[in-house]
């Protein structure tokens, strides 16, 4: 059996979750603070991949960075950089596709938080900065374990959306469900059941991880 | 001297209603605050504070412009070193009863001293989950105090202290005020409890 599917997914799905926790977590915190039109439009742009087809999505940014033509054509004639059918392609699309996962747990958890934290925080001279680095980030640990989890489960589990921008290239773009997909297809129905339970294990394994560690909430901070 | 000329429109049951409040706090004063529920007590010292952001009018805090609404000046609470005593305590749920008031100063020795003071000492290393209410309370008048304010913002600070304790400590915030030379603002629904505390009144609504 060719492991290398599995790799590249586990691969696909931790870049995902670090890359999501590096804009996610600042991102959240402004739509949890704004109630703005801008906001409130970048808020339904973010939830759209939970309504969408991922092959709606997976065709539009096929047709975006599309080195044929319009900005994929100026991305690759800059920087010599092409999404299409490459493995930073698979990452592009799965930041998008995985947002909401990060993004919404983590802003409902800023908002639960009492406005008099970060106040308190302000009036001891400390920046917001500061105070989202010592005070608030620290206080919604439980909720930022759950959406980085169901951030790299759900990308372990994308199929549409990476098949679109990323093809079935062997070790570049070939991730787990395709190769489910790409051996049912074969009728190597033994090749598809293993990928299937190893796909299976580990995304029981972790929601039933974070189901476990939420069931005990004296371990948060805010018991 | 803190000087106050501001309005605030408030939303009320009964409609729309304006808090105006036109004073000057002589630094070193401790002054009580007090008027009945909803009138605005809460919201004017968190304008002092600059958490609240008023219609119009100025303060000025010693020759300081923090806020001007014609000059379009709004220092932020970061720039106006205010001590602030939450009504509901805002502690940190993460961080320790030192680690509070290592979060607000490096003065370990005024550190040592707020904790004896606070009578906190053996519940230094404690998370507020883990303290009564009167303790966490005391927290909170503690961490706001750690800055050595200049002026000190009150919201009900000793409601859940028992009689004994609520004596004991104001006595000894009485000297500690005056030793930094803070300015302070007390909200209090209970007008026998700063007896003989406070040097002036203002009453709202």
């Amino acid at each position: 059996m060719d492991f290398s599917p599995i790799w590249l997914t586990l691969k696909l799905a931790a870049i995902t979750t670090l890359v999501l926790l590096l804009i996610g977590l600042p991102l959240a915190w402004w739509l949890s603070r704004k109630r703005s039109l801008v906001s409130i439009i970048i808020e339904a742009l973010i939830t759209m991949p939970l309504v969408l087809p991922p092959s709606v999505l997976g065709f539009y940014l096929l047709l975006a960075f599309n080195p044929q033509q319009g900005l994929g054509h100026w991305l690759q004639q800059n920087f010599d950089v092409q999404f299409v059918f490459s493995f930073k392609g698979l990452v592009l699309a799965s930041v998008i596709y995985s947002m909401p996962f990060m993004i919404s747990p983590v802003k409902s958890a800023f908002e639960q938080l009492p406005a008099s934290l970060a106040q308190a925080s302000y009036t001891l001279g400390k920046t917001q900065w500061q105070t989202l680095r010592y005070v608030l980030l620290p206080n919604i640990k439980p909720s930022l374990l759950t959406a980085a989890v169901l951030t790299f489960a759900h990308t372990l589990g994308e199929f549409g959306v990476v098949l679109m921008i990323g093809g079935n290239i062997p070790g570049v773009t070939r991730v787990a469900s395709i190769a489910v997909y790409d051996s049912v297809e074969q009728r190597d129905y033994a090749a598809a059941n293993h990928y299937s339970f190893i796909l299976f294990a580990i995304t029981f394994a972790m929601v039933l991880g974070v189901f476990i560690y939420n069931k005990y909430p004296a371990k948060s901070p805010l018991a | 001297m803190i000087a106050v000329d501001i309005e605030k429109g408030l939303k009320a049951y009964n409609g729309q209603q304006v808090l105006r409040i036109k004073k000057e706090f002589i630094t070193g004063s401790i002054t009580r605050i007090t008027g009945p529920s909803g009138t605005g007590k809460t919201t004017f010292i968190k304008m002092l504070a600059g958490l609240i952001t008023p219609d119009s009018g100025s303060i000025n805090a010693n020759n300081t412009i923090w806020f001007n609404a014609s000059q379009n000046i709004n220092l932020p609470p970061q720039q106006r070193h205010i001590g602030f005593v939450f009504q509901d305590y805002a502690l940190f749920p993460n961080m320790t009863v030192k680690q509070h008031l290592e979060y607000a100063t490096n003065d370990a020795d005024w550190i040592n001293r707020l904790l004896s003071i606070g009578g906190l000492d053996t519940f230094a290393d404690h998370k507020p989950n883990h303290l009564s209410g009167g303790q966490q309370q005391r927290l909170a008048i503690l961490r706001a105090l750690a800055i050595k304010p200049k002026l000190l913002l009150m919201d009900e600070p000793f409601s859940s202290l028992d009689v004994k304790m609520k004596s004991a400590l104001i006595k000894t915030l009485k000297l500690l005020f005056a030793q930094i030379g803070a300015t302070v603002l007390i909200v209090s629904h209970n007008p026998q409890e700063l007896d003989g505390i406070t040097t002036d009144e203002l009453e709202i609504g």
